[in-house]
């Protein structure tokens, strides 16, 4: 297999309902193999972003951006350069931690990451970190041994570094 | 104005004048109101047929053809003729009922996921959620139907908005910020494109449906000669170029034509032009025309690359990007290098003439389709079924005009062809109409004979009857150790009778020489009439084993200069067709 790499698409979508369904019942339609979907508004009301991230080689990607463009509610479709993307991810880890030691120890993890401890009960602290997926994925690994009772990750969004728009 | 008004007065701005449909309780309203207006409705005897007489009609055509259907088990029904329409970009819009907005969702009666279910088979779909987005929604329909790479788009209608007021307005603006189809190619690349074709020694070009959706026919005839390069067709572009022509191959593909499946593995060019290169038409992809540089003309940019990789890819308008090429390298002045390549691809085409007379009984299905050739004129739209009858015409019948073969091809649904011939008759009153069904085929849609019964619609269904699902069984001898699974198909019905039951004419041919009077005077009585033609089962078409290159062929290749010796012919005709 030629390069097989993950890719980020990000596309301008009308904000009419079905639109999330056409996009992603491509992929499934295609065999493409997506990851993650994002959708949510732009800068425009009636316009939707959605990032896409897929993985496969050139000619697979070549086929998504085509496929994706003829979808008629589709207004705009590129693959983001990742060294001149910027891109976040947004996810909340509900922490089992009975203990002080435990709380404390958390936080600190919570602090280095730069994440924010957004909920306490008595059993279990709740944290939302944004930022690289990797990332995310570091802390989730780091807070683990302490049981963790639910995560809810969103999948990245992205857009261009600097002036540039899509 | 109600909403069921507006959609109809839309239509009539768009140029409709006749829709086939079947009505139903969520369309009650609408069809109260067709009562009133002036729309041709033919009600056919199921929904399928529906959606393919409407793609019958636009193929014929090249117009829009529109179907009608009620929610739920209509809009099921119509599915399969949408996804028909949409593997072979033809034009359709389809309008089906849909409970009332209050409803949708509850799983109330007859309701169904119109807009989920068509999605992946429609180039777009609407549901209006107020009457006031109807006129718009069918403009966009109407432009998105038949633009660009034409295919079927799909308009729900819930009940209760056929009724809703609105303010009808006749010059809606369209906005579709998402859709601009491409037309004129790029200029840089249809100047490597003539200069690649310039240089070529074998150069060969392969003509698919868009061809004849872009009605180039004239430009392809002009480029082929101005070059010399040598013409073969994909099934959907038959007709695209005169099959009777020195320089046409015929057919390309599985069920090809040996001289066309030899010059595309040895040419040194091809010229593809709106196809898509269906794994039926190239064969093994690793083998497809492993020494030439291939240049792709389409106008779906999603079409290039996505099957074979191409040298120079060119986006747009074939009839626009046809002529810029021809204009580019007649001003280059290169023509004539081929002249070798032709008399070779001819001296091959001459040993492969393929044999069609035989006078056994049972009829050869050759036999028969010499016969159809014969009845028939220029002008005559065919249609055909799917299976073996779709092969044997698509490989021997010689098609000399656009438009006037119609075949399912992408999807090969069963059960399309005498639906389109209803479709098409309807579309060009002024030409002679012949669909040609296998038995199994046919029977799929044989109530249909009510329809061109009730309406008198003269076309003539050719049923090549010989007891057998005859192309799964083809495939059981070659490929299953002759394990006849479920294929043979018994001894009922009378075709015959079955036609008389419904009051249409029928007649029975079994021995060489009857088909050609017995369909000449169908054609010429005007009526609609079925002939029962009793064919020999065993008789197989010679193929490309799937997975297998184009030039791999099983099955004996009856040719006029072949007496049956006991070689394959391929393996003569592979010395024969050189280097
Ligand atoms: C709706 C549908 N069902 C099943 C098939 C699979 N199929 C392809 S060809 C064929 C046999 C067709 O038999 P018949 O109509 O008698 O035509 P023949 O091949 O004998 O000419 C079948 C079952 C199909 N193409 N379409």
């Amino acid at each position: 297999m030629e390069d097989q790499r993950t890719h980020i698409i990000s596309a301008l979508v009308l904000h009419k309902p079905g639109v999330l369904q056409r996009v992603a019942g491509l992929f499934t339609r295609r065999g493409f193999n997506i990851e993650s979907i994002t959708v949510g508004t732009s800068e425009q009301e009636e316009i939707a972003r959605m990032t896409i991230i897929a993985k496969g080689d050139g000619k697979v990607l070549e086929q998504i951006t085509k496929q994706l463009n003829k979808i008629i509610d589709v207004i705009k479709v590129r693959d983001l350069e990742p060294e001149n993307t910027v891109k976040r991810e947004l996810c909340l880890i509900k922490v089992h931690s009975p203990t002080e030691k435990v709380r404390a120890e958390v936080v600190q993890y919570v602090n280095i990451f730069r994440g924010h401890v957004i909920d306490v009960s008595p059993e279990t602290l709740t944290i939302e970190m944004t930022g690289a997926s990797d990332k995310i994925d570091a802390l989730i690994d780091l807070v683990k041994g302490f049981g963790i009772k639910e995560i809810a990750r969103t999948g990245p969004t992205a857009m261009s570094r600097g002036i540039k728009t899509i | 104005m109600r909403g069921g008004e507006a959609l109809l007065k839309s239509l009539e701005n768009q140029g409709v004048d006749v829709v086939f449909g079947y009505p139903g309780g969520q369309l009650l309203p609408l069809y109260d109101m067709i009562y009133d207006s002036d729309l041709r409705h033919i009600l056919v005897r199921h929904e399928q047929c529906a959606a393919h007489a409407a793609d019958g009609y636009a193929r014929a055509s090249g117009k829009v053809g529109v179907c009608i259907a009620t929610s739920g088990p209509g809009a099921t029904n119509l599915v399969t003729g949408i996804a028909t329409a949409y593997m072979d970009s033809s034009p359709i819009v389809a309008i089906a009922g849909q409970v009332p907005t209050g409803l949708i969702g509850n799983d109330a009666f007859q309701e169904v996921d119109t807009i989920g279910m068509t999605m992946p088979i429609t180039k777009h779909n609407f549901q209006p959620i107020t009457s006031k987005e109807i006129p718009e929604m069918v403009k966009s329909a109407f432009y998105i139907a038949g633009t660009g790479r034409p295919g079927p788009v799909v308009l729900d209608l819930p009940k209760d908005i056929q009724e809703q007021e609105l303010d009808f307005e006749n010059d809606v603006k369209i906005t579709l910020p998402g859709y601009k189809p491409t037309r004129k190619g790029h200029p840089l690349q249809i100047k490597r494109a003539a200069s690649l074709i310039g240089n070529a020694k074998k150069p060969v070009i392969l003509a698919g449906g868009g061809v004849i959706i872009s009605n180039s026919s004239g430009e392809l005839l002009k480029l082929s000669e101005l070059v010399g390069a040598p013409v073969t067709t994909s099934l959907l572009g038959k007709g695209s170029f005169p099959e009777d022509h020195d320089l046409s191959l015929g057919m390309l593909g599985m069920h090809g034509r040996l001289p066309a499946n030899f010059a595309v593995d040895k040419c040194d060019c091809l010229i593809a032009v709106g196809c898509r290169f269906s794994d039926r038409t190239t064969g093994k992809i690793s083998e497809f025309a492993k020494g030439a540089k291939i240049i792709h003309i389409d106008i779906d940019p999603a079409e290039i690359g996505k099957n074979v990789d191409v040298d120079i890819p060119i986006v747009g308008d074939a009839k626009i990007i046809l002529s810029n090429l021809i204009r580019a390298i007649s001003q280059n002045k290169m023509s004539n290098k081929s002249m070798e390549w032709v008399n070779r691809v001819k001296n091959f085409k001459q040993t492969c003439i393929p044999k069609m007379s035989f006078d056994d009984t049972p009829l050869k299905p050759q036999q028969v389709i010499r016969e159809i050739a014969e009845a028939v004129d220029d002008d005559t739209i065919v249609t055909t079924d799917v299976g073996q009858n779709q092969m044997w015409m698509a490989h021997y019948f010689t098609s000399r005009k656009p438009k006037t073969f119609l075949s399912s091809g992408g999807l090969g649904t069963m059960g399309f062809g005498f639906p389109a011939a209803i479709g098409a008759k309807v579309a060009m009153p002024e030409s002679d109409v012949v669909a040609v069904a296998g038995d199994g085929g046919f029977l799929m849609v044989s109530q249909e004979l009510a329809t061109v019964k009730e309406y008198d619609i003269p076309v003539v269904i050719c049923v090549l009857d010989n007891r057998y699902l005859g192309m799964v069984a083809q495939w059981q001898n070659l490929f299953y150790e002759k394990r006849l699974s479920h294929t043979h198909l018994g001894e009922s019905p009378d075709f015959v009778k079955l036609a008389e039951a419904f009051g249409v004419a029928a007649d029975r041919v079994e021995r060489p020489g009857e088909l050609r009077e017995v369909l000449s005077s169908a054609i010429n009585s005007g009526e609609p009439t079925l002939i029962d033609v009793t064919i020999d089962p065993d008789e197989i078409l010679p193929m490309v084993p799937p997975g297998c290159g184009l030039t791999e062929i099983v099955g004996e290749y009856k040719t006029e200069s072949n007496n049956s010796e006991d070689v394959p012919y391929h393996e003569t005709a592979k010395e024969r067709a050189g280097d």
